[in-house]
Parts: structure tokens; C-alpha cells; sequence
């Protein structure tokens, strides 16, 4: 593991010129989880390293417009701490805090988790069903995109050279809103979605569901939206009708591959199965919220 | 606790192992914790490829490198005649184990050495590994035993003839041996049963998983003197190894046991030290090489996966009358499966007129299988105790009882050898019917199952001395790493032989000069053997005492009794004398006619064989195929639990070791051959969270050989839990699970009807 030069910048702007002004490959370093990994084992190299870490305003978490703004070098275990976030956001946080040990929770960001790649990232799905934005900052300035469009397949992003994520934006949410996010493993912990859902629901007073978003990983190169199973779901007090279509909606949306931690078969049954599971723990969330 | 125990001061406590506190404050030396002054860094270079001919080797631009001080391929080693050693299920051959540790024509699998260097850093070491050209003619693989046993399968070994058959055959294959047991006629034995089960099973190999990789430090004198420093599970192995290897007198060779964290025998054998040793010795330099997971997954022994076919008969009353086994053993790149252990172990621990096993030993392009805890029995215990599971449910008896109606007892005799000394299997079956789980109601989606393991257990060379210290305390030197907390049991029996506190015993273990030879710590026969000799070296201290005291009391020896610690006058007779502690004799030493020291050396015979019977409760996941264990409960004859801590923790392990084996655990390879989970992350060995608190029951069926009735504990607990945790899913869903692991997508597709 080699690695030329070392910065840490205190704010975005000189974050943005180093990266404009290194010569050869420069990385951002947020957590740093998969980086430092990856290039130990020589699947990455770097000449410039940019932690992000020591800029103070990618550390918070606040409110913006009713919804939330949540800094790029924010650990996982600093959101499990926000009871304000955890409280509208619990799907989100609970895959972000799938990512790692808790060592790993220490550091891993979402933005890492993000721009990693990984079709199976825990952190990516329910952000995706929430409709999520990030802020790119780069040497054109800055602009706003939707999650979904950061990764475009297993280890590749669409970040344009010397650009970086700076801000994960959630919206304001309407009441009766929830959402969950699960995964399976073959373990307990400790290990990589064999395949990854989450589901976000929002519900009338009468408890019927009046907006939702599906979102599997794991299943295909990127995450995949499941709109045939968030429509399965609307105008329903999820009815086992309503699961058996969102079920067969999930299994339908897969295109995964064989590969070392699971067969086609396989994660086509489970999408379904977490699918259905997902969404019941996302209405019951959902339900007690005013 | 028996009424027996009381009589113990020292035997059956749970005192602090003298090893603990250095472990929990990170003080312990452990391979990779070696740094020396002038040290090179040795890094190996390994085949990308699962098998293809070295057409050249080119080091010329590595060694041309500043800062690369020596370059070493398979030609900086003698080549070693092709013949076996030592009989039976226990041998070897020195020219494969060399040519496993460095390739010489070709490479057998992915991450086989082909080259070494050493150099002043690491970054350089890597470098000049880049630098190296090798060229190679890649030729098609094999991974799989049964396809490597097909007439059209790529050879290995272009001229291997198959041993062990009574007409060898002509043309060469990859099965490197067949052999076979039998014991009456089981065609015969057959006709007479009323139930016959037949049923094929696989495996897949898995790792030991040890958390510490190789590592070594060599460091060799002008005057040829090699000192290595490195852990292992037998210094004298290491000692042996690299003298061969290399080509070196014994003497020349000094190995330094370094705390090992975790072997489970797949540190029996070296990797690194014969590399480290030959470039110390080019270079007369202290040379340093440390493997990565991915160095220790893809070049270091995982056991076999394994292809069997069982077929068990009995009658009504659940007597089995004839059983038969094939067992194909992968072998890894070179021959030595240890299937020959499977052959044996797999019906062992049952009384059955009619027995019929027989097996090859095939060798495919993977890693050479290397020892894991009861090598080949669990394997083996996978298929036989499933059959049995299955058998007992069509003769409508409950599993337990279908195995104690069969068990084996003191005297039965056995399909591959003597008869049975002290068992105490029926012990174990019944106190599993007797603990509160057994009958703890099942939910929806559990299920409970059983399964039965057994175990040789070993014996063999073991020296220890015994140095009593003139302040009353005793230093207890032996030959053995510690791996499974044998120094507190060395301390216990020496403790209780000399009749002194525990806390005034302190153990080692010493390094190959500063003892005899000592057999491996493997074979659960360390606190057995070595805990013999470590008792009969005590006891030598308790005569040299005993005569020292006769001396200042000018009486004869004879006269003369050891108690808790004090010489005594036997009787009225002796004359009347003060009793004199162990200090006050130690104290007098130097007029008495010197130092005070025991010593013993001894071939320890007749070790007690090991059983175990195991319980486990599991609840299946319908929809997702994931199997949890809710509770697991095993039971094991331990001799004499000499530190009951330490047998628990051994009982524990090997079931935590066998979940992941049952579950999750499993070699991935590419189509090219190519290893594809190399890491604890896609290698899958159960987390804390995947396990519930293992429950033990130690049966104390001492084994007459031994002074404190020892018997070994450490391998027989991994044999039972693949099957048990397979019957157990058969209970909870009512489909049997034949192939190793039983992960998720595996019993989803079991309960689907897909497999």
C-alpha cells in the first residue's frame, strides 16, 4: 500500500482544490473502511489521499426544509446517536449501521458506502426509497442529484474527476411516514447482502398506504426500484393480496447473478421474502407515527 | 464431582493459567512479534495458476534489485527420494512435503510457492517478486475428488500409481492409495436385516480458520548455527522439517516455540521455516517472512471435502447387523487424505459384526490437506451418524436408543484393530438423556438432533524436567506448545504430585535444545503423554528428595514418606524426625549433593479412546433457509478433567468450529481453479451472535494408563456436529440435508424440493 501524499484539508473549498490541482490518481478518504482496504490488498492505488474527516461541516447532522442534511464524513455511529434522524429515518440508519463492526460503525460513512459501488452496499437501498439526494461539490461548482444516479455498477461511480460527495439531503416527511430496510446474510452479522430491501411507506390516519418505494440490492450491477411493488401496496392496508404482489413484484424486478455468496434462484425467492417483511416492519413503524 | 475427587488437592480446580495474563495484556511473544537487528523481509511469490508446468524460472532483474539480498526457487533445494515413512494412517513423504513447500516442475495449485526472496524491506521484497518471470505452460485442472478420479482427468502426478491395492494397477491415476477394513461379511450380514438405509453424502473442505497466520524468523551464524523462531505445534516437527528440507544436521537447528494462536493441527506442519531458514542461511542475515489470510486460505492445509456412500442395516429391534462405507478423501495437490481415519473412525463406535469400509486418497489441484482436529472423522461422522439418524426413524426407535443398543463397551473388539480399552460412550448417550434440554419442548420450525463421535486419541514421546528451586517452588520444563491451556495442566499434576501450591509451579515450554525429542502437540495426547512424563518427573523430584532427606536424617530412602508437600519418617522405626518441607530440603541442596531436578522420558502407550455425544435444538427459517441454533448441549468421557475450564473450553470449541462446518463453511473455486473466498469475509466461521452458550457434561471414566486417569479431549467434540445439526434440520423440516454446508440457500432449496 502506497500512497504519495497525505492531505487534510479543513473546508470543502480546499478539499476541492486539491483534488483540482493533484497530479496522478487522488482518492477521497471519508471513513476510509474500504479504501484503506482495498488499496492494502492492491486493488486500488493512490497518489493523493484527501481526508474529509477534519472539515467540520461534513461532521453534522441538522434539519433543512423539514427533512434532513447530513454531512459526507458523518460515521454510522454518530447517526444511531441522532434520535431525531433515527426517529423519522429508522430504515435508513438501520442499513447504515448494518455496514462493518462496531469498530467499522466508529468510521464507515454513507458516502463511502455510496460511492464504494457495491451492489450489495447495505447504506444505498433505503436511501434510494427515500428519495435521497446528495450535493456534489467539484471544480465546476456544485450540484444536487438523486442518490441513484452515484453508482453506475459494481466499483464504478459517476463522479467526474476531482469531484466528491459533500451532503446527503432526506425530505421532509408527511405523517404516518416510515421505513425499514433488511438484508440476508448467512450469518448473523459480520457479512456482505446476499440481498438487500428496503421500503418506505407513508399511511393515511385510516392506516392505508397512500405513497411507497420499494428498493432491493444486491439483486443487479445497481440498486434496483421496484415500482410495480410500491404500487402493489398503495390504497392497501398491506392485505397478504397486497404482500403476495409486492413478493412477486420484488422477485420480478431481480436480475442477480451465481456468484460466491448466492444462485439466481436464490436471491429471486429472497427479494420476495425480505420484500414482504420489509414493508410489514416499515407499516407497523409507520402506524405509531403521527 | 465422585468421592474420589476429594482426594485431589490440585486435580479438578480451575485455577489462572500461568500463560493468561501475558495473552490478555498483549504481551505474548507470538511468530509475527519477532524483530531482530540487521532482520531481511521474505516474501514468496505464488502460482496464479491451479496447475501448469514451470517452463523457466528468470530471478535475474529480482536479484539485480538494490536492497534484494537472495532469490530462492525450488533448484535451491535438494530434491528427496520418493518414499513413504512411518505405517499406516500416520505416514509421510518428505519429497511431496518439500515440493508442497516449493515447487520444482509444477505448480499443483493456486498459491503454490514457486519463489522467495529477501530483501531489506518489505516494499523492496515486493517489488522484486514483480520482477521475477516466471513461465509457465498452464494445463488443465482438477478441484473435485470424483471428477479427479475420471479416466480422462488431468493428472498431477504423471507417473502416481495407486498404492495399497493388492493388484496395482498399470496406468497411473490421481488415486494416490486405496485402502480398505473388513471385519465378517456384510453381504451376509445384510440378508439378515429387516432395515436398510443407503444413502451418498459430500463435504467440502474447509480451513482451520486459526486466528495468528504463519509466520517465521530465521536467523542463521557464520558458523552455520540456525536459530528459528516461530509457533507451531511441535518445535522438534519444525526441527525435523527444515533438516530434510534444507538439508541440514539436527544439531545445526535450534527451533524456539513463539505462543501459537491456534493451530488445530493445521499446524503440524512448517510452511515458511525451510524458505526463512535457506535464505538466513545464504545471506547469514535474520530473515523474517509473514503470511496474509489470503496467503494462509489459498497455500496452508485446509482439511478434505470428501464424497461417501453409506449403507447400514438392522434388524426390528434396532441391532445393526452389517454396515458398509466408500469414502473418497480429497487429498489437495499431494497424497496423505486422511481418509484411512475416516475408514476407521466412521463406525467405530459401534458394535457391528459385519463391517465393511474402503476408501481412496485422490489428490486434485487445491492445497495439501493438512490436519483438522480427529482428522477425517467428522467427515466420515457426517455420513454414518446422518445414516443412522435416518435408520433410527425408520425402525420408529428414538436416536439415542438406537446408539446405546449398539454402543461399544470395554472389551468390544473393533474393525481395524484391537478391542476397545475404557469407553465410556454409554455414559454419554445416557447423560444426554438425563440433561434438562433433552426434554425441553420444540416451537414451529425446530427441530432436535443427535449424532456420536469417536476418536483414536494418541499416545506417544514426551520428556519433561522437574527443577525444584531452593525457595520451595518447582519449575516444570516441557516440550509441548500450548494450545488449549496445557501449561496450567502440566502446573496441576506437578502441583499435585510435589504436594505444593499450583501458584509455586511455573511451566514452559521449552525450545529443542533444552529438552529431548517431544512428539507434535496434536492427537489429543498432550496432557495424556506429556502429562505423564511431567507426573514421573515430579515423582522423580518427590525420590531425589525423599533421599536427600534420608541423608540429613541418616536413615535409608525406604524409610522415608512424601506427604502434601513434607518428607516424613515412614514409621516408629524410621526413628523420630521432623517432617522436612520441600523448601527446607531445596534449601540444603548444595550439602546434600546438589541441585534438585526430576526428569522423565517416556512412549506413552494406550491412550483411552475419545467419545462424545451431542444434542442440538435448531430453528429453520422456512423462507429463508437460514438455520439458527437455539441451544446445543454435549457430552464427552474426559478421563479426568485435570483443569475442567480448559475441557469445557475444548468441548466448546470443537462444536463452534463444527457449526461453521455444518453451516457455512465451504472452499469456493472459479472455473479456473482459482480460490474465491480467500477471507473470513466469504469464508464463513460462526461469530459470537451465530451461537448460543455450548452446555457441556464431562463424563470421568478414568483411563488406567494414565497416573491421574487422563484422557484426551481436544478432537472429539468437532466429530459429531455436522451430522447432529443435519438431523436436527431432518427433525424441523423433514428433509434430509446430504451435502455439506447446509447454508441457506441450500435448505430453501431442500424444503422447496429443488435438491
Amino acid at each position: 500500500m502506497k500512497a504519495q501524499q497525505y492531505e487534510a484539508p479543513d473546508s470543502i473549498d480546499k478539499a476541492v482544490a486539491l483534488l483540482a490541482a493533484a497530479k496522478g490518481q487522488a482518492r477521497v478518504l471519508a471513513g476510509g473502511t474500504d479504501l484503506l482496504i482495498q488499496m492494502r490488498v492492491g486493488r486500488l492505488s493512490a497518489d493523493t489521499i484527501v481526508d474529509i474527516k477534519c472539515i467540520a461541516e461534513l461532521r453534522k447532522i441538522s434539519r433543512e426544509d423539514g427533512g434532513f442534511k447530513i454531512g459526507a464524513a458523518v460515521s454510522g455511529a454518530e447517526a444511531d446517536e441522532h434520535a431525531e434522524l433515527v426517529a423519522h429515518w429508522p430504515g435508513v440508519v438501520e442499513g447504515w449501521e448494518l455496514i462493518g463492526s462496531t469498530q467499522i460503525q466508529g468510521r464507515a460513512t454513507l458516502a463511502g458506502n455510496l460511492c464504494n459501488a457495491s451492489p450489495a452496499a447495505d447504506g444505498v437501498p433505503a436511501l434510494i426509497a427515500a428519495g435521497a439526494q446528495v450535493t456534489i461539490v467539484g471544480p465546476n461548482g456544485s450540484r444536487k442529484v438523486p442518490v441513484e444516479a452515484i453508482p453506475t455498477g459494481p466499483g464504478r461511480n459517476s463522479l467526474a474527476k476531482g469531484e466528491f460527495v459533500t451532503y446527503f439531503h432526506l425530505p421532509k416527511r408527511p405523517p404516518h411516514s416510515s421505513d425499514a430496510y433488511l438484508r440476508l446474510i448467512p450469518r448473523t452479522e459480520m457479512d456482505i447482502a446476499v440481498v438487500g430491501c428496503a421500503v418506505n411507506l407513508t399511511l393515511d390516519a385510516g392506516g392505508t398506504c397512500t405513497a411507497a418505494s420499494v428498493a432491493l440490492g444486491a439483486v443487479a450491477p445497481t440498486v434496483v426500484k421496484v415500482p410495480d411493488g410500491a404500487k402493489a401496496l398503495i390504497g392497501t392496508k398491506l392485505d397478504a393480496a397486497a404482500l403476495d404482489k409486492l413478493a412477486a413484484a420484488a422477485s420480478a424486478a431481480c436480475k442477480p447473478i451465481d456468484d460466491k455468496r448466492g444462485t439466481v434462484v436464490y436471491r429471486t425467492k429472497i427479494a420476495g421474502v425480505l420484500a414482504r417483511r420489509a414493508a410489514l416492519i416499515a407499516y407497523e413503524r409507520a402506524r405509531k407515527r403521527a | 464431582m465422585t468421592a474420589e475427587r476429594k482426594e485431589f488437592r490440585w486435580i479438578g480446580k480451575r485455577p489462572v493459567r500461568p500463560d493468561g495474563v501475558d495473552k490478555v495484556t498483549g504481551r505474548a511473544q507470538f511468530s509475527a512479534d519477532f524483530n531482530m537487528p540487521g532482520q531481511l523481509i521474505g516474501k514468496v511469490l505464488r502460482s496464479p495458476h491451479a496447475h501448469a508446468r514451470i517452463k523457466s524460472i528468470d530471478t535475474s532483474k529480482a536479484k539485480a534489485l538494490a536492497g534484494v539480498k537472495a532469490v530462492i526457487t525450488g533448484a535451491d533445494f535438494p530434491s528427496l527420494p520418493d518414499e513413504w515413512v512411518g505405517a499406516g494412517r500416520v505416514e509421510g513423504n518428505f519429497k511431496y512435503f518439500s515440493e508442497n513447500i516449493i515447487a520444482r516442475d509444477k505448480v499443483l495449485y493456486e498459491g503454490h510457492t514457486v519463489a522467495a526472496v529477501a530483501a531489506v524491506s518489505a516494499a523492496i521484497a515486493e517489488e522484486a517478486l514483480s520482477l521475477i518471470k516466471v513461465d509457465y505452460e498452464v494445463l488443465p485442472h482438477v478441484i473435485d475428488p470424483v471428477e479427479a478420479m475420471a479416466p480422462d482427468a488431468p493428472l498431477l502426478h504423471e507417473k502416481m500409481i495407486t498404492r495399497g491395492m493388492k493388484t496395482p494397477p498399470t496406468k497411473p491415476s490421481n488415486v494416490a492409495k486405496w485402502a480398505e477394513f473388513l471385519m465378517g461379511d456384510p453381504v451376509e450380514g445384510f440378508k439378515k436385516a429387516d432395515v436398510i438405509v443407503e444413502r451418498s453424502y459430500t463435504t467440502k473442505a474447509v480451513h482451520q480458520g486459526y486466528i495468528e497466520p504463519h509466520a517465521v524468523a530465521a536467523s542463521t551464524s557464520a558458523d552455520g548455527q540456525t536459530v528459528v523462531w516461530c509457533s507451531s505445534q511441535g518445535q522438534y516437527q519444525v526441527r525435523t522439517w527444515v533438516s530434510k528440507i534444507v538439508g541440514l544436521p539436527l544439531s545445526s537447528i535450534r527451533v524456539i516455540p513463539a505462543e501459537i494462536g491456534g493451530g488445530f493441527g493445521g499446524k503440524l506442519i512448517p510452511y515458511l521455516e525451510p524458505l526463512a531458514v535457506r535464505m538466513s542461511r545464504l545471506t547469514n542475515r535474520p530473515v523474517k517472512i509473514t503470511m496474509s489470510r489470503e496467503d494462509v486460505f489459498r497455500a496452508t492445509g485446509p482439511t478434505s471435502g470428501a464424497a461417501m456412500k453409506i449403507k447400514v442395516g438392522a434388524t426390528k429391534d434396532g441391532k445393526i447387523v452389517a454396515a458398509e462405507g466408500e469414502f473418497i478423501f480429497q487429498a489437495g495437490a499431494y497424497p496423505g487424505s486422511p481418509f484411512m481415519n475416516g475408514l476407521m473412525c466412521s463406525f467405530a463406535p459401534y458394535a457391528i459384526p459385519n463391517v465393511r469400509t474402503w476408501g481412496y486418497d485422490v489428490v486434485t489441484n487445491r492445497p495439501k490437506a493438512a490436519a483438522y482436529r480427529a482428522p477425517g472423522s467428522p467427515i466420515a461422522a457426517y455420513a454414518v451418524e446422518s445414516a443412522l439418524d435416518e435408520l433410527a426413524k425408520k425402525l420408529n426407535i428414538h436416536p439415542v436408543d438406537l446408539r446405546l443398543k449398539n454402543a461399544i463397551v470395554e472389551g468390544t473388539p473393533s474393525y481395524f484393530g484391537p478391542k476397545f480399552g475404557s469407553v465410556g460412550f454409554v455414559e454419554t448417550l445416557e447423560a444426554l438423556k438425563k440433561h434438562p434440554n433433552y426434554n425441553i419442548p420444540l416451537g414451529p420450525n425446530q427441530g432436535r438432533g443427535f449424532a456420536s463421535g469417536f476418536w483414536f486419541n494418541g499416545g506417544g514421546e514426551s520428556c519433561a524436567t522437574v527443577n525444584i528451586n531452593d525457595d520451595g517452588t518447582a519449575s516444570v520444563i516441557e516440550g509441548n506448545p500450548d494450545i488449549g491451556g496445557s501449561r496450567a495442566s502440566m502446573a496441576i499434576m506437578a502441583a499435585e504430585v510435589l504436594g505444593i501450591d499450583y501458584d509455586k509451579v511455573r511451566p514452559i515450554v521449552g525450545d529443542t535444545a533444552s529438552l529431548g525429542f517431544n512428539h507434535v502437540t496434536g492427537g489429543s495426547r498432550v496432557t495424556f503423554a506429556t502429562g505423564m512424563a511431567v507426573v514421573r518427573a515430579a515423582e522423580d523430584a518427590v525420590r531425589e528428595m525423599k533421599e536427600r532427606a534420608a541423608m540429613l536424617w541418616d536413615i535409608s530412602p525406604d524409610a522415608v514418606t512424601w506427604e502434601d508437600g513434607f518428607a516424613r519418617p515412614a514409621g516408629d522405626n524410621a526413628g523420630k524426625h521432623e517432617p522436612l518441607s520441600l523448601k527446607q530440603i531445596a534449601g540444603q541442596a548444595a550439602k546434600t549433593g546438589g541441585p534438585i531436578c526430576g526428569h522423565a522420558s517416556l512412549n506413552a502407550q494406550a491412550p483411552g479412546p475419545g467419545l462424545g455425544s451431542h444434542m442440538v435444538d435448531v430453528e429453520v427459517d422456512p423462507e429463508t433457509g437460514h438455520v439458527k441454533i437455539l441451544r446445543y448441549t454435549a457430552s464427552q468421557d474426559v478421563g479426568r478433567a485435570i483443569h475442567p475450564s480448559y475441557v469445557e473450553g475444548q468441548m466448546q470449541g470443537g462444536v463452534a468450529q463444527g457449526i461453521g462446518w455444518a453451516l457455512n463453511e465451504e472452499y469456493i473455486y472459479d472455473k479456473n481453479g482459482r480460490l474465491e473466498n480467500p477471507g473470513f469475509l466469504d469464508y464463513r466461521m460462526p461469530v459470537c451472535s451465530d451461537l448460543p452458550f455450548i452446555d457441556t457434561i464431562m463424563i470421568e471414566k478414568p483411563v488406567p494408563s494414565h497416573p491421574f486417569g487422563v484422557r484426551g479431549v481436544g478432537e472429539v467434540p468437532i466429530v459429531p456436529p455436522m451430522a447432529a445439526v443435519a438431523n436436527a434440520i431432518h427433525s424441523a423440516i423433514g428433509k434430509r440435508l446430504t451435502s455439506l454446508p447446509m447454508s441457506p440457500p441450500k435448505v430453501r432449496a431442500a424444503i422447496d424440493g429443488d435438491a
